[in-house]
């Protein structure tokens, strides 16, 4: 029941990343941490909200990917590497949500990616051993 | 003899750091060394070059997103590491 | 006493550092080392403090506040994420040597592969 309002608060530090403190890494793990409770609290049976393996790989493969292509479209437009300003980004009004070209972009990619490397990991270690593949 | 060992190594790194914490500067001084003018720019030019206001943020992801990259790999070998180790 | 933050970063890293030291089971081990480096953190962190100072984030209000350096800050974000990534490798390591050997203790699992060479 609480699971909601947890993602919601984390999806919040996400986009409000570059106004207020928080950024990528904090919002992943909170995140990460509404489907943790649900499996401490419900047990590691219970199909419905576990993401499979294989839908966590391609999440994860996603934010990474969504990085390096974001910083490559910097090279297609005429500057280096990563580059925020001389690229041709827009820059909004600091103060709104969509100000400043690629930061919002990139904090979603690594909220992403931590999140999904969480879930990953506890999965992984918190197996019983009759259910070996 | 474990235990008269232990505590004379933990006596001996503990002399050192009590020496070092003597010699270290002021805890919160404006004229600090640590204080040059890195730090000067990235809080006058982050509102005009980059156009948000947290400037922790506009540090990883802007000025040194190169850094940001390698750490997305570290998490990344973390991920590689563990799932060889724990499917064999 | 003005560097109390300094000694007390160097306080935690000694205790961290002898709970690896003494005690013989793993997990004991990797709580040991995850203090060692809270207390790191907590050193690079408290040198940037400038005294007064507040948040670094400019508002329009905020044109003659002194701000806390936010360069150590971060570049220990990188540092933090390095830490969980290595506590969670040695902690699958350990999930794999006790499903082999049947014990989590050192001295028993050096004594039980002296044995088998």
């Amino acid at each position: 029941m609480m699971i909601p309002y947890l993602q919601l608060y984390g999806l919040y530090i996400i986009l409000y990343g570059h106004n207020s403190p928080g950024g990528g890494f904090a919002g992943g793990t909170i995140i990460a941490s509404s489907l943790i409770l649900y499996v401490l609290a419900f047990g590691l049976k219970n199909e419905e909200l576990r993401l499979s393996s294989s839908v966590a790989r391609v999440i994860e493969s996603c934010g990474a990917l969504a990085y390096v292509a974001i910083g490559l479209a910097g090279i297609v437009l005429g500057a280096n590497f990563l580059s925020n300003n001389s690229a041709g980004f827009p820059l909004g009004i600091p103060g709104r949500i969509f100000s400043g070209g690629t930061i919002v972009l990139l904090t979603v990619a690594i909220g992403l990616k931590v999140a999904s490397t969480m879930i990953t990991l506890f999965t992984n270690i918190a197996e019983k051993e009759g259910e070996e593949e | 003899m474990k235990t008269i060992l232990e505590v004379v190594t933990l006596v001996l790194i503990g002399v050192l750091l009590v020496m070092v914490v003597r010699e270290m500067p002021t805890f919160g001084d404006p004229t600090n060394p640590v204080h040059n003018e890195v730090s000067e720019f990235y809080l006058d030019n982050t509102q005009e070059e980059a156009g948000v206001q947290n400037v922790v943020a506009a540090i990883i992801t802007d000025y040194r997103g190169f850094d940001t990259l390698g750490e997305l790999t570290v998490l990344l070998t973390a991920i590689a590491g563990l799932l060889a180790v724990l499917r064999s | 006493m003005d560097n109390l933050f300094y000694a007390m970063a160097f306080i935690l890293f000694l205790t961290g550092f002898w709970i690896m030291l003494s005690h013989s089971n793993l997990i004991k081990k990797i709580i040991g080392m995850n203090v060692m480096e809270s207390a790191i953190f907590l050193f690079l962190v408290a040198i940037g403090y400038v005294k007064e100072g507040s948040a670094p984030i400019i508002t329009d209000a905020s044109s003659g506040i002194t701000h806390v350096n936010p360069l150590p800050s971060a570049l220990i974000l990188t540092g933090i994420v390095v830490s969980v990534s290595v506590t969670a490798f040695a902690l699958g390591l350990v999930v794999k040597l006790y499903q082999h050997y049947g014990t989590m203790d050192v001295d028993e699992i050096t004594r039980m592969r002296s044995e088998e060479l």
